[in-house]
Order: structure tokens, then C-alpha cells, then sequence
């Protein structure tokens, strides 16, 4: 390890801080509230900076590198939306603060959830959802709703194999039974296997669209026509929006809810695994259980306009996050929306499915492509070639990070053996893609010619190939002296 | 590899007959998909499983995958051993890495899974 652990540096005694002259009366804790063995690591402040910014230093980031995260759309993160994130009228804001001071704030948000209302093709849309799967969650949980309210039972959800791994989890984990739709040769949903699924039984169909294939399903309209036929409704996984933005919307395929993830799409960071923005939007039935808080609007005279935060709404399904959504992220893809306009949210749909169709073709030579067709912002090569010289789709992964770039995501989804499934986002220059393809091409020719290479990558990391199959077995997770 | 001398499901389990006991377990096509299996959720002794209905968990480093019963009854044995060591299941599926035995509840059920000939047919296809 090229950094030791702070717990390694520590020296007894060395304080890292330095408090001021005590000026009230001495009150120590009770001493049976006192632990004895906790053994913090003891550091001078400058000893912490240095840790932190050399592991910061470490980094494999879109800010450092070539990012083909299958699914996850690791666009660039525009800096101008974190100096707008960081004006101190929002980033100042204290939750509790009376409506009439956040008047702005409360703007901005209504704004927000209009322009995503035209952009998915929906009638109201929450902002609160703290990410993509939490949007799901929060979805479904109207829907169950909706459905109680009619007095219909219906415990089962309908989830395609190709789409994302939440789908079937938010599923699961709200309690109903999770029903899969197996894909046709063309990578999009059986039909005949859908309508054997169909009962009045099924609260809903999700779907990932473009699915996890990068394929859009050519029966979108069809399929949506089924499941209403049956009386069930449609959602909408928007996780895949980057490929369709201000050419095709949701609503209009007759989608009954959709979520968003501004992470994604909207260029807000991914940050460590959180908190993203997955906010929802549905049509005007479903309006009525929107989560709570609802932002309201109230002409008042001399043509001003008040916004108020409605509790009052018996229908709701209440809160499904503290105060309102995590806001400065909503005020980044507020930024990103606004700059980009109309013509620009086309734009990164296009260019997003020429880059992958363009890596897509240039490398179909040299792995399996088990859906050989045009795809939309992602494609899923696999590598079964290369597997019989025993290099794995993992090994591929772990050897780009030799040459600088992040791996794609692997072994999803789980209907494509081997699978390697490259998103490279519009915001790459052809003289990146190139570079990408080159040094795939390199790999493919290692794994045949020189296959222990692979198989022992990377090389350049600061830690080299893991045991991830220790690490999962027999998981040790605390620092123990 | 696919032994003669048993009867498969085309979720990848095999199940080996004695009588009214059924031992089952998965295909070395099963854990070669999977790769490195790192923690097996099996059915409680005694429990009842229904066929072709998951009893029971195979997580591996890439993903979780769920056991079929591949006939109905009750849980009479679970191998215990794997709760230790899933290894086995790599190293020797249709051996060491047996998973449990059923006493079957209904054994004209063994009529709908695929004899080995038919088994490697599914899996080459």
C-alpha cells in the first residue's frame, strides 16, 4: 500500500488539536460512560492533511480518467454547476427556514420539476427521491397505494431480464412477488412471455429503456398497451434517459411513472456512492400520493407568485426523505438543464449513441457482440474469445486500469456470458474513444498471445489484483494493532 | 461435465435418486457461470420445498443466483459443511459440494426433469 493507514502513523500522545484556556467550571463525564479502549489514532493535523490529500491523489475519477461505466453515464460533471451549488443563498439555506425567506429556493425547485415534466412527457414531478433506486421505491410505493385505494389486490411486478438489478429489488422489498420477462433474439421483450405473465394479478411493469442490452425495445407502445389492457400500470427506469433526452419522452409511450437520475443524465457528481438526485414523475392520477412535501403555487396580486410547502395532502404517502430532496444537487441539474437548453439535451443524445455505436463497431472485430445491432448509449461485448485462452471478462477490466482507464461495468447483465458493457457519454473526444478502442484492441491480442499478463493486472495501481474471493469469504473489516 | 448417472433441472441443479431420497446439488456448469462461490443460503432441515420453487441462495463474487428444488418434500439433510467452506461447491459440485436431501413427497414429479444427454443438449445450446 503506497499510503499506510492513519492508525499505522499514529504516535501516543500527539495531539491533533488545541483547545483554548478553560474559562467555565471543570464538569468531567461520568466515568462509566468513559471507554478505555478506544483506540483512535493520534496525529498532528498536518500529519491528516497529507494522509487525506495523497489518498485524494490516488483517485480513479471522471476528473483524472476515461470512465465507461456501463449504465452509470459518467459524464463530466460541469465545474460551473458546483460554483452555482456554492452561491451562498443555497448553500447557506437552513432547512428550517420559514417559507418567506426560501421563496427563491422554492422557485428554483418548481422550475426544476417543470422542465423535467417536459422532458419525460409527465404531469407533476418530486424532487425528493435521494437516488435512482430510491425513486423506484418511492414509485412503487404509489402505485401500491393507488391500487388500495380501488380496492384491488394486485402483488405481483413484472421486470424484463435486462433490466437494472434494482428493478426486481425495490420489488422484492416492498413485498411483492417479482415476476421475470425473459428477452426475445433481439434483446427486447418476449412478447408471448409477457402476455403468459399478464394477469389481473400485476401491479405493474418496469422497464429499463433502453434496456441494460443498450437496445430501446422496438414494442415499447405495444408492450405498454398489454399491460394497461390488463389493467396494470407502467414504469418508467429513466436510468438510461441519456440516450432518448428531447427526442423521445416516456409520458408519451404511455409510462405511468418514471424516475430520473440527475446523476446520470443531469451531470449532478455520482459522489462516492451518494447522495444523488432521483426524483419522480408521474401522471395526473398518481399526483394525489406524491410524496410530501408538494411545492405550491399561489398568484397573489401585483402578479407575484407564492410558493408554499403543502403538508396537507390525505392521499400522500408521506415523506420519503428529510426536508427537501437533496437540494444543491438539484440546483446543479437545474444548471446543467438550463445551459444546455432544449437543442442541447437532443444533442447529448446523439452524440452519446454515436460514441458508443462508433466503439461498438470498431471493436466488434476483436470481442463477441452478442447483439449485433445499432445500439443506443451503451453495447454489451462479451468476452467468451477470450475466455478460451482463460482470460476472463474480470482480467480485461483489471488490465485497463493499466493503461489509464476506468473498467467497464462487467458480468451485467446477467444474460450476456462474460459480459463487458461500455458507456462512454457524449462528453468524450474522439481522440479519447480512439485511444479506448486502441488499447482494447492491445488487450484482446494480450489475452491471446500473452495471457498471464492479463490475468495478472494491474500493475500500475497502487495496489495491485485483490483477493476479492478472500475479501467475500472471510471479510475483515477493522484495524486490530 | 454431466454424469449419467443423475437427473438435472434446466435451472442447473441435479438431484441424485435413492428410494424416496433425493440429494441435489448443482451442475459444474452452474458453478463455472458463477465463478467464486462465497456464501450459500441452503433450506432448513426438516423445512418443505415445493419443485421448481427457490429454497435456498448461491452468492458468488458476481452475483447472487437462487437453488432450485428441483422435486417437492421434506428436508431430511443439509450439508452443513458449506456453510464454511462454499469452495466445495467449486472444487467438487457433484461430489463433496452436495447441498441437501429430500424425502420426496411426490416421486412421480422426477418424470419432468431432463436426463443428461438432455441436460448438456440445454447447456451447449
Amino acid at each position: 500500500m503506497a499510503e499506510p493507514l492513519l492508525f499505522e502513523k499514529s504516535v501516543p500522545g500527539r495531539p491533533g488539536y488545541q483547545l483554548p484556556t478553560l474559562d467555565v467550571p471543570l464538569e468531567p463525564l461520568p466515568t462509566d460512560d468513559l471507554r478505555k479502549d478506544l483506540e483512535l489514532p493520534e496525529l498532528s493535523e498536518l500529519d491528516v492533511v497529507r494522509h487525506f490529500t495523497r489518498l485524494s491523489q490516488l483517485n480513479f475519477s471522471i476528473d483524472t480518467h476515461f470512465y465507461p461505466l456501463g449504465s452509470c453515464t459518467m459524464k463530466y460533471n460541469p465545474k460551473i454547476n458546483d460554483e452555482l451549488a456554492g452561491l451562498p443563498g443555497f448553500a447557506d439555506l437552513h432547512p428550517f427556514q420559514p417559507e418567506h425567506q426560501i421563496q427563491g429556493a422554492l422557485e428554483l425547485l418548481v422550475l426544476l420539476q417543470k422542465i423535467l415534466a417536459e422532458i419525460t412527457g409527465m404531469d407533476a414531478v418530486s424532487l425528493q427521491p435521494a437516488a435512482g433506486a430510491h425513486g423506484e421505491l418511492t414509485g412503487l410505493i404509489m402505485i401500491r397505494a393507488y391500487f388500495r385505494d380501488r380496492g384491488e389486490n394486485r402483488h405481483i411486478v413484472l421486470v424484463p431480464d435486462s433490466a437494472h438489478g434494482t428493478n426486481p429489488a425495490t420489488a422484492a422489498m416492498l413485498g411483492f412477488k417479482v415476476v421475470q420477462i425473459p428477452s426475445n433474439a433481439r434483446g427486447g421483450v418476449d412478447l408471448e412471455a409477457l402476455d403468459a405473465a399478464l394477469s389481473p394479478d400485476v401491479a405493474a411493469l418496469m422497464l429499463t429503456n433502453p434496456n441494460t442490452l443498450g437496445l430501446f425495445d422496438e414494442n415499447t407502445l405495444e408492450i405498454a398497451k398489454r399491460v394497461h389492457a390488463k389493467g396494470g400500470l407502467l414504469y418508467y427506469d429513466g436510468a438510461n434517459l441519456n440516450a432518448i433526452l428531447g427526442i423521445a419522452r416516456p409520458g408519451d409511450f404511455g409510462f405511468d411513472v418514471v424516475h430520473l437520475n440527475l446523476h446520470k443524465t443531469f451531470s449532478i457528481p455520482h459522489g462516492g456512492g451518494g447522495p444523488g438526485a432521483g426524483p419522480i414523475g408521474v401522471k395526473a392520477f398518481l399526483e394525489p400520493y406524491l410524496p410530501l412535501p408538494v411545492i405550491t403555487e399561489k398568484k397573489q396580486e401585483a402578479s407575484s407568485i407564492h410558493y408554499a410547502l403543502d403538508e396537507n395532502r390525505p392521499k400522500s404517502i408521506g415523506r420519503v426523505k428529510a426536508y427537501y430532496g437533496n437540494f444543491l444537487h438539484l440546483v446543479r441539474g437545474l444548471a446543467y438543464t438550463l445551459a444546455q437548453g432544449p437543442g442541447g439535451l437532443r444533442k447529448i443524445a446523439e452524440i452519446s449513441v454515436l460514441n458508443a455505436n462508433y466503439l461498438m463497431q470498431a471493436l466488434k472485430k476483436y470481442y463477441d457482440l452478442p447483439y449485433d445491432r445499432i445500439c443506443k448509449h451503451e453495447f454489451i461485448l462479451s468476452a467468451k474469445r477470450q475466455k478460451a485462452h482463460n482470460v476472463r471478462a474480470l482480467d480485461i477490466a483489471k488490465r485497463l486500469l493499466d493503461y489509464g482507464i476506468h473498467p467497464p461495468t462487467v458480468y451485467f447483465p446477467l444474460i450476456v456470458a462474460e459480459a463487458l458493457m461500455i458507456e462512454p457519454t457524449e462528453t468524450e473526444s474522439k481522440e479519447t474513444l480512439d485511444r479506448f478502442i486502441e488499447v482494447m484492441i492491445k488487450i484482446a491480442e494480450e489475452a491471446e498471445k500473452n495471457p498471464e499478463l492479463v490475468q495478472g493486472a494491474p500493475y500500475s495501481t497502487p495496489v495491485s489484483r485483490v483477493d476479492d474471493v478472500l475479501a467475500a469469504r472471510k471479510p475483515n473489516v477493522c484495524w486490530c494493532s | 461435465m454431466v454424469p449419467e448417472d443423475r437427473l438435472y433441472t434446466k435451472e442447473h441443479e441435479w438431484i441424485s435418486i435413492d428410494g424416496k431420497k433425493a440429494k441435489v446439488g448443482v451442475t459444474d456448469h452452474a458453478e463455472e457461470q458463477l465463478g467464486d462461490i462465497v456464501y450459500i443460503e441452503l433450506p432448513k432441515k426438516g423445512g418443505n420445498v415445493k419443485q421448481m420453487t427457490p429454497c435456498g441462495v448461491i452468492e458468488s463474487v458476481k452475483a447472487v443466483s437462487e437453488i432450485y428444488a428441483p422435486v417437492s418434500g421434506t428436508v431430511i439433510e443439509v450439508n452443513s459443511t458449506l456453510n464454511d467452506h462454499p469452495e466445495k461447491v467449486n472444487q467438487d459440485p457433484y461430489g463433496e459440494g452436495w447441498m441437501f436431501v429430500v424425502e420426496m413427497s411426490n416421486p412421480s414429479e422426477v418424470s419432468s426433469l431432463l436426463k443428461a444427454p438432455d441436460y448438456l443438449g440445454l447447456v451447449k445450446a
